[in-house]
């Protein structure tokens, strides 16, 4: 299916989040081959998940249309969604590598007129919205999803609902009989860009994720307040969709913790920072409470820090939150640990707890698998003996995005020397 | 080229059903006389292309209008190479899914758009890339010699470019050859900074010059052809380069201003970088006496995170600091360092060396100096311990170290100030005024640019030139110049040498696209570029002013001297010309006045007005395709026409508009001022300026100002475009008629 021809003289990007599609327009664009590959129906990552970017509250679509445009003029770059990397033998220079895809069960006739959705009367958890609400099961993943096309959720294939959707296309773009392929590449480097994945706030049993309707984790609020989020961009208490009143962000909520994740995550200080600002933007008269350790706000994003400080109805304690109840009949939740400051005991009531969950990176779990350096933590590390395999952004550290684009560009300088070195 | 134009117009995605695809027809047919116009139920399926294809092959057509989807979607179905022009017309977004089918006014909405997308087809011109008499160079230039320009320059020889490295110093190294050990990734002990071996294998390589003792006296021409001059030993040298990476590096912060702190009053008060050098040096000692140290205190923030010195966090001295005390701690195991500080701020894993300090023993300790004194020939000092909520005071200290931040080298000491335009506010008596550091007047001499816009990167507030895009960190101002290291941003070894490696990317991607004659980012790959029709220009400096690039320099008779290879084809010089002599093959002041003259405007009693809106392609009009992917509603009485930045909107086509009786004019473009988020600058703010004199202009032609409006669109406004457009509308509406409407 796939005219995926290759040579060694071509540069395989794993991911398409930020760091993937820069490490992949920065060598297209410096006249490189490159095959792009991403797990996701759409490119964009992360990234595409959130509402606004810190420190300017901007649009992250807005780069992400940048850089789709870019791709689009690129006839270096082809890119594939739903695929992933499969297996990978060989040395730097002459790599052997299989990418797995998996069917979408709509082919490129899709025009994206929403037919199929109309019809189809099954639903799934939404994936864009972290589960928070349900969308039928032929949907398209996002507005801003590139490529834009729908995607089919296997639940339905087999069934009548996917029969219905199926005769519902007048393009002939519903495929059923779609089914897993792999196909085999060479090439002569690889970016490792596969991101990172939040850190699973079930396993910080005292904080009750997962128990407590409303103990969400930050990456759910940036779905809450993003206009084509679970809500409308309208942040609500997800158990009873009431407006809030009083939140809590809780940081390093797993992170720099030798229990959970004993590194620091670099990011969450200022995620939390920017979501009190989407807070007191649509509630004027809503209180936020950041509970933190350190605020680690780095070079100029200080400003950022300064200016969410000069708010009065943001209020910062230094401690490390012990433990959160909830209040079986009103669902808020009590919120007790020590004040680090003081001394005295926190005994707080809030209606809805942010937890400040850290990164994970993602590690290359195939067969076979290169050689490649790990740190303890999972991070890809730089062996300059074993050069050829390249990692960018959060997989090598746990960053922000601008860092990420400065390491995917570095990055894709490394794949070019692995060719240039041929 | 002899153009051969065809209409094909896609009937699926409900067009079919809210459009009379017959009337349509017969305005590419009859009204603009194009032989070819044929519709198709599924124009993107494999047997409407095929149409299409056939078209080309069997009737010769090489200029095609496809009336179809946005032309944000199935650009590479709708791709027929370069050597065709693909003219897309919006129905379906715009028209079909967000008006009312079978509407007389979605009807005529549909039938302008396909006429301004004819009108265009006619216009446009294949571009030409751009191709200097001169040979390219593709040599990059790294200026400054520290761990980051170092970097920057192997790594290019790496890809197999060359590379000219330029450092002051007679040795090269920067800083790092003053530093004892590195502590960096995984952070676990310290290391050795390795600069010795970065430096002899920049030395060794046949792919680096290296300038030692050196400085750059002048840049001049742009990406491809830049001709520099570097002083060396008494000597001009000459270099010929593609672009330019400037790692000019840091300074320390001035301790002698951080007298509260003790700096200058007592000898065993040091630097963070004294510290260093003394720890590089050999023994680690009392300044005053000589001799052993053990008690230390650190002051974290030393004049950092303090609106009185650096407002900024330098991001490095948590982690300095603890290594320092690591230098301490293995130079006298009994020793006792002590850690003041605001916030440690040790991130990603770095945790694990603050771990390290804190099992080492090393007292943290949360407060801010509140005195630093002198007893029995011991230092103490005094703080606010937030902790324990009480002063605490740290005695029989013998020495105190401050960690001082990071001046970015490219700040100047004292701001500059130049010569001011008559009547500025603000000018002293002599007419002078301090230059804003986000000017090319601003930062100290490093580069000698041959700019009309300044010698130097402009720079953010506090003096680093870096990037003000979170998306885009290596955007510059200064088309193929970019800055790498600690001049960029306060960063740490191991970010700075990732750093020059992706500037040292960058550089040779803009060489690389220079060569080919087309456009760096963000319309990477954009092979047209502007004209000048010379004999017309009235040297009115408005494009040498405006450029963002600074891509345009001046003669001495005010005549432009454009730089093709600096341009970013934004065409904002084409929207400050009055004159209007700049053009692009493919985009210029007379397509998009004939696009507008194109639009059909009803009489007055007819009650249907019009509206044109010109957008920004990058942000407002996805937002507009978003809208109507969302099946939202808005008045079928507004026509769109993208434009490259709003920047580049000619003041001319509101007068075109205008005198056509169009009813109202709508801006739509990103946020400006201090978080812009316009893509070439200052597009969207320059637009809003020229849109407030045109309002000045309306009022004295006794046309209400009310019809012409800028309103700030970012991309995912889409929920809220349809209420922005209603609420124009019914100011329109309030204003009542163009009077000029039937002239």
């Amino acid at each position: 299916m796939v005219d995926a021809q290759s040579t060694n003289q071509s540069i395989l990007v794993v991911g398409g989040g930020m760091s993937g599609l820069t490490a992949a327009l920065e060598a297209a664009e410096a006249g490189y081959e490159v095959v792009l590959i991403e797990k996701n129906p759409y490119l964009g990552g992360r990234v595409a998940q959130m509402y606004h970017y810190f420190p300017k509250l901007c649009p992250p679509n807005c780069g992400l249309e940048i850089n789709f445009r870019r791709m689009k003029q690129s006839s270096k770059i082809r890119f594939f969604s739903m695929a992933e990397l499969a297996g990978v033998s060989g040395q730097e220079g002459d790599y052997d590598v299989t990418v797995k895809v998996s069917p979408r069960y709509v082919n490129e006739k899709c025009t994206c007129c929403g037919k199929c959705a109309e019809v189809c009367d099954a639903e799934i958890d939404d994936p864009f919205n972290y589960g928070m609400d349900r969308i039928k099961a032929a949907y398209l993943p996002h507005e801003f999803a590139f490529p834009m096309r729908y995607v089919l959720d296997s639940s339905i294939v087999g069934t009548e609902e996917g029969k219905k959707c199926r005769d519902a296309c007048e393009y002939g773009a519903i495929d059923l009989d779609m089914k897993e392929s792999t196909f085999d590449l060479k090439v002569g480097s690889i970016v490792w860009a596969a991101g990172w994945t939040p850190y699973d706030a079930t396993k910080i049993e005292y904080y009750g994720f997962g128990e407590y309707k409303n103990v969400i984790t930050n990456v759910m609020m940036e779905r809450l307040a993003s206009p084509n989020g679970p809500t409308g961009g309208k942040i609500l208490r997800p158990s009873d969709g009431k407006e809030v009143k009083n939140v809590a962000f809780i940081q390093c909520a797993g992170s720099r913790d030798e229990n959970y994740l004993p590194y620091c995550s670099g990011i969450c200080c200022l995620a939390s920072l920017k979501q009190a600002t989407y807070l007191r933007e649509q509630y004027p008269d809503c209180d936020a409470t950041i509970f933190f350790i350190d605020i680690r706000a780095l070079d100029r994003l200080e400003d950022f820090y300064t200016k969410v400080q000069e708010d009065e109805k943001v209020t910062f304690i230094k401690s490390k939150i012990a433990n959160i109840t909830e209040n079986e009949e009103s669902l808020d939740l009590l919120v007790e640990g020590e004040d680090t400051r003081t001394g005295g005991q926190i005994r707080m009531t809030f209606d809805l707890v942010v937890l400040a969950t850290g990164m994970v990176p993602n590690k290359m779990e195939f067969e076979p698998s290169p050689e490649v350096s790990y740190d303890e933590y999972g991070f890809l590390s730089y062996d300059p003996e074993k050069a050829g395999i390249y990692g960018a952004g959060c997989v090598r550290r746990p960053t922000d995005v601008a860092s990420c684009v400065q390491d995917a560009t570095a990055a894709a300088l490394k794949a070019i020397q692995s060719i240039a070195r041929r | 080229m002899d153009k051969k134009t065809a209409v094909y117009i896609c009937t699926g995605c409900g067009i079919g059903d809210a459009l009379d695809i017959e009337k349509l027809s017969g305005i590419a047919t009859d009204d603009y006389s194009i032989p070819v116009c044929k519709d198709h139920p599924f124009l993107c399926g494999p047997e409407g292309v095929d149409l299409i294809k056939k078209d080309m092959e069997e009737e010769g057509i090489n200029t095609v209008i496809i009336a179809a989807c946005s032309l944000r979607v199935n650009y590479d179905v709708f791709d027929f190479g370069s050597d065709k022009i693909v003219e897309r017309v919006n129905l379906r977004e715009q028209v079909a899914w967000s008006h009312e089918p079978g509407n007389e006014d979605t009807q005529m909405l549909g039938e302008d758009n396909l006429r301004m997308g004819c009108v265009k087809a006619k216009d446009t011109q294949l571009p030409v890339p751009f191709k200097a008499d001169e040979a390219y160079s593709k040599d990059i230039l790294i200026v400054g010699g520290g761990v980051a320009g170092l970097t920057a320059a192997l790594e290019t020889a790496k890809a197999g470019y060359q590379a000219v490295l330029v450092e002051k110093e007679e040795k090269l190294g920067g800083f790092m050859s003053k530093m004892k050990s590195l502590v960096t990734l995984p952070y676990k002990e310290l290391s050795e900074t390795g600069i010795d071996d970065l430096v002899k294998s920049v030395e060794d390589n046949p792919k680096i010059k290296v300038y030692t003792g050196s400085s750059v006296e002048k840049v001049g021409g742009g990406p491809g052809l830049f001709s520099v001059e570097i002083k060396s030993n008494g000597n001009v040298n000459s270099e010929k380069v593609g672009a330019v990476v400037q790692a000019t590096g840091w300074v320390p912060y001035d301790a002698n201003k951080l007298d509260h702190l003790g700096y200058g009053k007592f000898k065993d008060v040091i630097t963070n970088v004294e510290m260093e050098e003394m720890a590089a040096a050999g023994k680690i000692t009392r300044p005053s006496d000589g001799k052993e140290v053990k008690n230390v205190l650190f002051v974290q923030c030393a004049g950092s995170r303090d609106p009185e010195h650096l407002p900024y966090c330098s991001s490095v001295c948590c982690l300095v600091s603890l290594k320092q005390a690591a230098y301490v701690k293995e130079q006298n195991p009994e020793a006792v360092n002590y850690v003041l500080y605001k916030d440690i701020r040790t991130v990603g894993q770095a945790e694990d060396f603050y771990r390290k300090g804190q099992n080492d023993g090393d007292i943290f300790i949360r407060g801010t100096v509140s005195d630093v004194g002198e007893a029995g020939g011991k230092l103490y000092v005094e703080a606010d311990d937030e902790l324990l909520g009480e002063k605490v005071k740290v005695e029989e200290l013998d020495l105190v170290v401050l960690a001082v931040g990071m001046v970015p080298a490219a700040k100047p000491e004292v701001t500059p100030r130049i010569k001011a335009p008559a009547d500025t506010e603000g000018a002293d008596e002599e007419g002078m005024i301090e230059v804003l550091p986000d000017s090319g007047f601003f930062a100290t001499s490093a580069l000698h640019l041959d700019y009309r816009q300044g010698p130097e990167l402009p720079t953010l507030k506090y003096g680093f030139p870096d990037s003000h895009f979170i998306c885009f960190p290596y955007e510059t101002r200064r088309t193929g110049i970019y800055a790498a290291g600690c001049v960029r941003k306060p960063m740490e070894t191991a970010r700075a040498i990732d750093d020059a490696a992706g500037a040292a990317m960058k550089a040779i991607q803009c060489a690389e696209a220079t060569a080919q004659g087309i456009a760096v980012h963000p319309r990477a790959g954009d092979m047209s570029f502007p004209e000048f029709a010379m004999q017309r220009c009235t040297q009115c400096k408005r494009c040498t002013e405006e450029c963002p690039f600074g891509a345009i320099n001046e003669d001495e008779k005010a005549n432009p001297l454009p730089s093709p290879t600096r341009c970013r084809r934004c065409g904002v010089c084409m929207g400050a010309c009055p004159e209007r002599i700049i053009s692009f093959k493919n985009y210029s002041v007379g397509m998009i006045g004939n696009m507008i003259k194109a639009i059909e405007v009803p009489e007055e009693d007819e009650e249907k007005p019009r509206v044109l809106a010109l957008v920004c392609e990058n942000d407002a009009y996805p937002a507009l395709d978003m809208a109507g992917i969302k099946k939202m509603k808005w008045s079928p009485y507004i026509r769109f026409i993208p434009v490259r930045c709003l920047g580049s909107v000619n003041l001319v086509w509101v007068a075109d508009a205008m005198s056509r009786g169009i009813d109202g004019i709508l801006l739509l473009g990103c946020r400006h001022g201090d978080d812009y988020q316009c893509h070439f600058i200052k597009g969207s703010e320059l637009a809003e300026t020229r849109l407030s004199k045109v309002s000045e202009t309306l009022d004295r032609l006794a046309l209400e100002s009310d019809r012409v409006r800028y309103v700030e669109v970012s991309i995912t406004d889409y929920d809220k475009i349809p209420g922005m457009l209603d609420e124009f509308m019914e100011t329109i509406e309030e204003v009542g008629p163009n009077p000029y409407k039937g002239w």
